[in-house]
């Protein structure tokens, strides 16, 4: 059978390969990590910044994200 | 086949929109909470002569842009993260489709990221927890995060080795086993942590704490659904395009 008789409505998805994903993974993780990073830890275990501001101004959403606040 | 970029982009968009929602919950059920604590932290400074510490950020902000602001941009991050979760899962979970493969990879992602790590060291309001302290238990928090994680990526290898002996059903329950056994052995070994004042009410305590899982659980299923539902329309619209331009292919 030269047409096989399944219709293209429900595309079934095409892997994408490793090496392609890896180089984004990078990035998607160093961009993530600062961002996670200055919501759930700065100014509470360590700081880059001094004083207390960022710490503050994140307070509510640091508790209720689940991260020790203080 | 998506680009990586378009994933990627799509990922830390869907997370801000799933932060909007998660603001709703946190607002409705989570700031009572939070107020009810600091509250109780008041009285207690007070009974002890404490000085008032001065306030940096006023409570309205904590509340709204500050709540809110912590919320897109961990949002933003758990969107990104999510993408690059889905990017390895898309057309490798059997025959799943983009929309149920985002189901699958957000359900993952909420109990390794969210709901381990909090079983162990369940999220605390304010008045609760010893700021000496802080330092161990961030360090102990991230460390779960982190064994939960890796505990999922072992489960996940051993699933797909086993799903063409065991079969993908059997392979799956096999995978969650390992998860299981990972993470048992890692709240047993891991120590206790219980910095709750005796005279706190238990009631706050509850309700913050649930009102914590409420704000993880509609960010990630926000994430899962958006996600899935956008990229599988973008495949459908791609698989068309690609049926217009070579007929002969498809017809």
């Amino acid at each position: 059978m030269a047409q096989p008789a399944i219709p293209v409505s429900r595309p079934l998805p095409v892997t994408i390969p490793v090496r392609e994903i890896l180089p984004w993974a990078i990035f998607a993780a160093v961009v993530g990590l600062i961002l996670v990073y200055f919501v759930g830890a700065e100014q509470g275990a360590t700081h880059l910044i001094s004083g207390h501001t960022v710490h503050e101004f994140v307070h509510d959403g640091r508790h209720l994200l689940g991260f020790p606040c203080h | 086949m998506p680009t990586m970029r378009a994933l990627l982009v799509r990922g830390m968009l869907v997370g801000l929109a799933a932060a909007l929602l998660a603001y709703v919950v946190a607002w409705f059920a989570g700031e009572p909470q939070v107020a009810a604590a600091i509250s109780i932290e008041e009285t207690r400074a007070a009974a002890t002569g404490e000085a008032a510490e001065p306030e940096l950020v006023s409570r309205i902000v904590q509340e709204t842009a500050g709540l809110l602001t912590a919320l897109l941009v961990y949002g933003a991050a758990l969107g990104g993260f999510f993408s690059i979760a889905y990017a390895f899962a898309h057309g490798r979970l059997g025959a799943l489709g983009a929309r149920a493969t985002a189901l699958v990879v957000a359900s993952a992602g909420f109990v390794a990221v969210y709901v381990t790590p909090v079983l162990k060291y369940p999220p605390n309001p304010p008045a609760v927890g010893n700021s000496d302290t802080i330092g161990r238990r961030t360090a102990l928090h991230f460390t779960m995060i982190l064994i939960a994680l890796l505990a999922a990526a072992v489960a996940a290898y051993a699933g797909r080795a086993l799903s063409p002996r065991l079969g993908g059903w059997n392979a799956t329950l096999a995978g969650i086993a390992v998860y299981a056994v990972l993470v048992g052995v890692s709240y047993a070994v891991l120590p206790r942590i219980n910095e709750v004042p005796g005279d706190f009410p238990a009631d706050t305590l509850w309700w913050f704490r649930v009102s914590s899982f409420g704000v993880q659980f509609v960010l990630w299923a926000a994430i899962g659904l958006l996600f899935g539902g956008l990229t599988e329309r973008s495949l459908r619209q791609g698989a068309r395009a690609g049926a217009r331009a070579h007929p002969a292919a498809t017809a």
